[in-house]
């Protein structure tokens, strides 16, 4: 499995490669402008997956944070001048570790419950989120919106700041989620996902793991948030705490794969294309959300287990069949028994599979 | 003094509203595992074919409950057969969560493109009329849809006490793998269990669409609110959702009257978080389920 191995990191330095350079071909702006926003989703769904995909607690409370972190940086800048335009991105990792410290009682709290009642707790904290920024007129500026200082970046190439920012956070987002894969956090987080009284039984931290998952995973999402309100200039609460924006990258991850490396991002990547798409080719919000909808229902029920998954299945039965031809090569005889082993479990994502899948 | 009892008062006839669309919601959850999140859109569903019902052709939406309950039993159903029932049952409930959320939003969808996104409300002649007893203010409607649902319950708890379908869904509740074996189609039961669920809701919605005015995204409000009841009372239990609607409608009718009404949307996540705190599987829920 070396050979394995360098290709993951070999694709890891194209991917990054590519979009890096992206800007360079002179883009045209609604162009960039979608590669913000799917790299912005790319990032919360890979947060996201962190929480929900490893640790199997489907936060649907993502976008409360998001409107954290968007708020944190419209307010900060209500107060203090934007001299270079960059300040907001120095302040993200504050943001970031600032949303973390809010939502660490919150997750000790709501963490109590697993899967389904977590799901509808976190949802409870998004709608009583919005409802605050809605109420809090003083601080938040309540259905009129509060507004950020433009940045004084050059209308030619606008986009380009925010895009390297958002650039280095899915680097940042994936490294996280990579290292944390070949690492104790990630069978740990395993660990809790498959059974979580047995975990903590057998000397699993589960509280301590199960928080850092939350506390990364939301920290992230605000850092995102942050990036937006700057991008966007101006927020309203429905949309900084947006039901949608949780939806859409929960949608990505399943899409994509949860529990894998490359599911959220693909699954952003492929989902924020459409959504443009059908943004502008269905111009009315109302169609756009049926057609959102069955989208969702349509992946839901004929790909639960999302992209990545499906296909690794797919080449774990063709090496296992090219391992079955050829018996005599070394280091094969294990494979196929851990394969088999792989496909029979009753979830995809059990720690066996997932050792092998942070390498596809 | 007098203006805490008087919200004390609202609250109660209030909570009666809740309690039967939580009651429907706790019901789909007990047959199935799942957290029906398209509830409230079905509320605000049953609130706009009321309307309609009574902006066309002039009947009351009292009177258009039993027309608007056909219909969204037909519609849950529908869904249940269509979206819950293909879901593999190893992650049934995770996915039955992302599943009845895009229902919400497509029914939202679709109510936007048939009513738009504007505010309505249903304006009967009565809707302002009260009553004063002892210098407290009790206004008709909601009296009336308190009763209503208090009748509404009993139905239910009839159907669900007294009659064979009732206990075939109580043995599906209590223990799957039993109630199949002694001959319980726990399909079957399943999708009459959810049209049955959104039934209530379409009750609950023409009343709901009387006393306050509602759009299309009105759902959202609502459903955060019917998840904290249904937590509160525990998963499952219909007894529980009843007394969650009454202890979440009457404390936040307090802090709204004694502190201030902005708080009072915040109430029902504090009584919340504080239960979780306390009792995590809610008043009257079972702890051997695994969710918890």
């Amino acid at each position: 499995m070396r050979s394995v191995r360098g290709i993951g990191q070999a694709r890891a330095a194209v991917f990054f490669a590519v979009l890096a350079m992206l800007p360079a071909f002179n883009l045209a702006h609604w162009v960039l402008n979608m590669l913000v926003f799917t790299l912005m989703y790319a990032v919360m769904a890979s947060a996201w997956n962190l929480l929900g995909g490893f640790a199997g607690y489907p936060s649907l409370g993502h976008a409360a944070f998001f409107g954290v972190g968007a708020y944190a940086v419209t307010l900060w800048f209500q107060h203090h001048g934007i001299h270079s335009g960059y300040e907001p991105f120095f302040l993200l990792p504050v943001i970031g570790i600032g949303a973390a410290i809010v939502g660490l009682p919150i997750a000790a709290i709501a963490m109590r419950t697993r899967s389904d009642v977590f799901a509808i707790v976190t949802i409870t904290l998004l709608f009583v989120a919005q409802t605050l920024a809605f109420n809090l007129r003083s601080i938040t500026g309540g259905a009129q919106g509060a507004s950020i200082a433009i940045p004084p970046f050059s209308a030619a190439t606008f986009e380009r700041p925010f895009y390297d920012v958002l650039l280095v956070l899915l680097a940042v987002a994936m490294g996280l989620t990579w290292a944390s894969m070949r690492s104790k956090v990630g069978l740990s987080l395993a660990a809790v996902r498959a059974d979580e009284d047995k975990a903590a039984g057998i000397g699993v931290r589960v509280q301590a793991v199960k928080l850092l998952a939350f506390c990364v995973s939301v920290g992230l999402t605000a850092m995102v948030g942050a990036v937006w309100a700057y991008y966007v200039g101006f927020i309203y609460p429905q949309f900084a705490i947006d039901p949608l924006i949780t939806i859409a990258i929960v949608l990505m991850t399943f899409l994509g794969g949860r529990a894998t490396l490359w599911g959220p991002v693909i699954g952003a990547f492929i989902l924020e294309l459409a959504q443009q798409y059908f943004a502008y080719s269905l111009g009315g919000s109302q169609y756009y959300l049926i057609a959102y909808a069955l989208v969702f229902l349509v992946v839901m029920l004929l790909m639960p287990r999302g992209i990545v998954p499906s296909i690794q299945e797919r080449l774990r039965h063709r090496r296992r069949r090219r391992v079955v031809d050829a018996p005599t090569s070394t280091g094969g005889a294990a494979q196929p028994v851990r394969a088999e082993a792989a496909s029979m479990t009753r979830r995809p994502f059990t720690p066996v599979p997932y050792a092998e899948g942070d390498r596809a | 003094m007098h203006a805490l009892i008087q919200g004390i008062i609202l609250g109660i006839l209030t909570a009666g509203v809740y309690a039967l669309m939580a009651s429907g919601q706790t019901l789909i959850f007990g047959i199935m595992k799942v957290v029906n999140l398209a509830q409230g859109a079905m509320v605000i569903l049953g609130a706009y074919l009321a309307f309609q019902l009574f902006t066309s052709f002039g009947i009351d939406p009292f009177l258009a409950i039993p027309i608007t309950t056909v219909a969204l039993f037909v519609v849950g159903v529908l869904v249940q057969l269509l979206f819950l029932r293909p879901l593999r049952s190893d992650d049934r409930s995770e996915l039955s969560l992302l599943v009845t959320f895009a229902v919400a939003l497509l029914l939202e969808g679709i109510m936007s493109v048939i009513w738009s996104t504007s505010d309505r409300s249903i304006n009967t002649h009565y809707a302002n009329s009260s009553w004063t007893v002892f210098g407290y203010q009790i206004t008709l409607v909601r009296l009336w849809a308190f009763l209503l649902s208090l009748f509404a319950l009993g139905l239910l708890y009839l159907l669900l006490n007294r009659t064979r379908f009732g206990r075939a869904i109580r043995a599906s509740v209590q223990n799957p793998e039993s109630a199949t074996l002694l001959g319980v189609q726990s399909e079957r039961v399943s999708a009459i269990g959810f049209g049955l669920g959104a039934a209530t809701a379409a009750a609950a919605g023409s009343v709901y669409g009387l006393l306050y005015p509602f759009n299309s995204g009105s759902h959202y409000d609502l459903i955060s609110r019917l998840l904290s009841i249904v937590i509160l009372g525990g998963l499952g239990s219909v007894g529980g959702a009843v007394i969650g609607a009454l202890v979440i409608s009457v404390s936040s009718a307090i802090v709204a009257s004694a502190i201030s009404p902005i708080w009072s949307e915040m109430t029902f996540f504090i009584v919340l978080l504080l239960v979780l705190l306390v009792r995590p599987r809610g008043l009257f829920g079972t702890a051997a389920r695994g969710a918890i």
